[in-house]
């Protein structure tokens, strides 16, 4: 008899095997595991897991049928009030939200809800079960900027109440952060993502890639002259950070998203695509986020050396607990509490080191968390050829600076409402990174979900 | 599918297309650029908008094959199409912005380079349409090498010049503003779009003769958007995104060398060297050079 305050564990690909290829890490479930697994749920009344999903999925009903075997049923649950449960099922930081309030978590572990949405999504998708179809169209056009996972929720959503949804995407492929920035291993684009964003199209959402709004077309164009009521702003935090330090343009050094996009969007791990990318030997990837995690266990993938180089410590580390864990049975190799000062150049402008500083934690500062410091003189070199930046990103400003009356605030945020996402601007709503900065994919799904509450309110109400 | 209405070579090496792109050509201004994308495999390859037309909804691209992905859609013909095609991207040509009474009042100076003519036809035409004729100067290594010679006649007083003195006036186009200088013109602004090397030497002499000048920048890019950072350059000591803050720039404030180091990541004999090394059987071309995608 398993141990009940124990998760049914979970298959992965073997660390030495995985670290020389592209595979997902995570095999998942199967029936008998989940069946099983679902039997730990006690059915908490008053549940708190649901109030810890950002998009408020009724996780005790779903896990009931998945207890029984029906994971049809156990779906259509789900899919009531979540576009992408394979893609949440792997990427949400289920520790800080659903299995973060679970009670069976109080004395063992909690239930492991992230596997159990993804079996049940993975099992729906192998098995040809599609959400239920949207209402009748109601003949009012919304128009959805960006394709990822807050533009993707806004749609279905709004598609299901019978609107005729259009969402314009900047790159060549839909996905927004699913397709250029989280990594193969992690979340499988053609099986999973596609497969996610077909469901919406199954909806009678539009997806039209290659179109830039701000600069192919604006908002108050969309608005007066293409017939679209209403506007959702989903376009995500892309502009990547730097630090400002020397030698940070040298040859060698890259942002993470200029790494992650090379080789999740253009496939540059392929052989079959055309898109270079630099294979260094040994790297270091600066940040200590989910980002960084994956940039570090992509270069390693293609067969270099990682160091990861934070200046806080390892409780401190803002990535998934999993993604922290994975990285270190692979052989990602931490540099805690040290923060570059230089990057070192050779005569040919290339990369030949870094200079960092080790730090000590201060006073917790406004995040809360406790601020590092220099510890003088403690300087030191690290031989590496490549350098990722994983900094964060910011919201770009193609958006904002191209559509009047839209109001930003000091961090180039979109400022909108949060229950609604109404912007300063009449017609036009926003949610997801755009909004709050770089934060995780449900959150952006949660903002995009009541968005559609928001938009749905304001054309009804315009009657 | 963006289709390609008209295929044909400009010179030995250069190569126009008449694209299909309805978005691009209604909101398209002097200045910007597009990317395209051949096919699902292929790289995203930001290009210079030569031309457009607003009403046929077409954007005309001229380019030069300089590594693998261009060398294969250098093969693309009439009927054929890209799979991408996104734009207009960076920032419009400043004069665009400029009250047009006051430009009428500048003497500018265009100075194209090889198959940096392209994206100055642009430039001229529209001043020409606004009544404002500029002065052009192309550069080319040989006569064959002149492109677009009867289209600038059409807008803007031209002077070609030839490294090889094959055609017309002989010399680099720094010679020829040299020149023109010495014969009495005087210039409020200079546009030079060319090669990185012949900006950075244009840009040497029209900071001694006191001309203000705007070059425009076409460094590595992946997505065009702001996004990657690849396309960054030192621009009077501040990092500068190519893609979105520019592609034009104050060419005395552009750290040229940089930018030229930078250019050279996937392409130089030593960059080469290095993707050899580092990739070994994986490579697959990209470098510039080695046509490993065929």
């Amino acid at each position: 008899m398993a141990d009940v305050l124990k998760k049914v564990p979970v298959r992965e690909q073997d660390p030495k095997v995985r670290a020389t290829n592209f595979e997902e890490v995570c095999y998942g479930y199967n029936k008998e595991e989940a069946v099983e697994e679902a039997s730990r749920c006690i059915h908490c009344k008053n549940a708190k897991c649901v109030t810890g999903c950002p998009v408020n999925i009724d996780i005790p009903d779903f896990i009931g049928a998945v207890k029984e075997g029906n994971f049809e049923e156990a779906y259509q649950i789900i899919s009531k009030s979540s576009a992408l449960p394979a893609i949440c099922g792997r990427v949400c930081p289920q520790e800080s939200q659903c299995e973060g309030k679970c009670i069976r978590g109080i004395k063992g572990e909690p239930v492991s809800i992230g596997k159990l949405e993804r079996f049940v999504a993975d099992w729906a998708r192998e098995n040809g079960i599609k959400p239920a179809p949207a209402a009748e169209k109601n003949g009012h056009k919304v128009a959805v900027i960006g394709s990822g996972p807050a533009g993707l929720t806004c749609a279905g959503d709004l598609a299901k109440l019978g609107y005729d949804v259009t969402i314009f995407e900047a790159l060549h492929k839909a996905g927004g952060v699913l397709s250029y920035g989280i990594p193969e291993f992690r979340l499988p684009k053609d099986k999973v993502v596609a497969a996610e964003i077909e469901n919406v199209k199954s909806l009678g959402v539009k997806i039209e890639t290659n179109v830039i709004i701000g600069k192919s077309v604006t908002i108050d164009e969309l608005l007066k002259e293409e017939g679209f009521e209403a506007v959702f702003i989903g376009s995500g935090a892309g502009l990547p950070m730097f630090m400002g330090i020397p030698g940070e343009n040298a040859n060698g050094v890259f942002s993470a998203n200029e790494f992650l996009t090379r080789n999740n969007l253009m496939k540059a791990f392929r052989d079959d695509y055309m898109t270079p990318i630099h294979h260094g030997k040994k790297v270091a990837v600066v940040g200590g986020g989910n980002v960084a995690m994956d940039a570090a266990r992509t270069a390693l993938r293609l067969g270099a050396e990682v160091y990861i180089v934070y200046r806080r410590g390892e409780e401190e580390l803002p990535a998934r607990k999993e993604e922290v864990h994975h990285a270190k049975e692979e052989g990602i190799q931490f540099h805690l509490l040290c923060n570059p000062t230089e990057i070192l150049v050779d005569e040919n402008g290339w990369v030949k080191g870094m200079r960092c500083i080790r730090m000590e934690l201060g006073e917790p500062d406004a995040s809360g968390r406790r601020r590092p410091v220099e510890i003088p003189g403690s300087e030191f070199e690290l031989e590496v050829d490549t350098v990722i930046m994983s900094l964060g990103t910011s919201p770009n400003p193609l958006i904002s600076s191209t559509t009047i009356g839209l109001d930003t605030n000091r961090r180039k945020c979109i400022v909108a409402d949060e229950e609604t996402g109404q912007t300063s601007k009449e017609g036009v709503f926003a949610g997801g990174d755009a909004v709050t900065g770089a934060a995780t994919v449900i959150l952006a799904m949660g903002a995009g979900k009541s968005a559609a509450k928001g938009i749905h309110e304001f054309i009804m109400g315009k009657k | 599918m963006y289709k390609i209405l008209k295929a044909d070579k400009l010179a030995a090496n250069i190569y126009r297309m008449v694209v299909e792109a309805p978005w691009v050509a209604k909101h398209c201004q002097p200045g910007q650029f597009i990317i395209a994308k051949m096919n699902e495999e292929g790289e995203r390859i930001p290009l210079t908008i030569c031309d457009y037309d607003r009403e046929a909804g077409t954007i005309t691209i001229v380019f030069q094959p300089v590594g693998a992905s261009t060398m294969e859609m250098a093969k693309l013909q009439t009927g054929d199409a890209f799979e991408d095609f996104v734009g207009p991207l960076g920032q419009p040509s400043e004069f665009v912005h400029e009250d047009v009474e006051e430009l009428k009042k500048k003497k500018i100076l265009f100075v194209a380079g090889g198959v940096g003519t392209a994206p100055v036809y642009p430039q001229v035409k529209w001043l020409h349409e606004r009544g404002i004729q500029a002065d052009a100067i192309i550069g080319a290594k040989t006569k064959d090498l002149v492109i677009l010679e009867d289209e600038f006649n059409a807008v803007c007083n031209l002077y070609v010049t030839t490294d090889d003195g094959s055609y017309q006036r002989k010399g680099m186009v720094t010679q020829a503003i040299q020149d023109l200088v010495a014969e009495g013109k005087k210039y409020d602004q200079c546009v030079a779009i060319g090669p990185m090397i012949m900006m950075k030497f244009v840009c040497k002499l029209t900071k001694e003769l006191g001309i203000p000048t705007i070059v425009s920048m076409n460094p590595i890019m992946v997505d065009g958007t702001g996004m990657c950072g690849a396309c960054r350059l030192n621009v009077g000591g501040e990092v500068k995104f190519a893609c979105v803050d520019g592609p034009e720039f104050d060419g005395h404030l552009v750290d040229f060398d940089l930018a030229m180091e930078r250019q050279k990541m996937y392409k130089t004999e030593e960059g080469r060297a290095i993707l050899r090394e580092q990739e070994g059987d994986t490579h697959h071309g990209g470098c510039g050079h080695c046509g490993g995608d065929k």
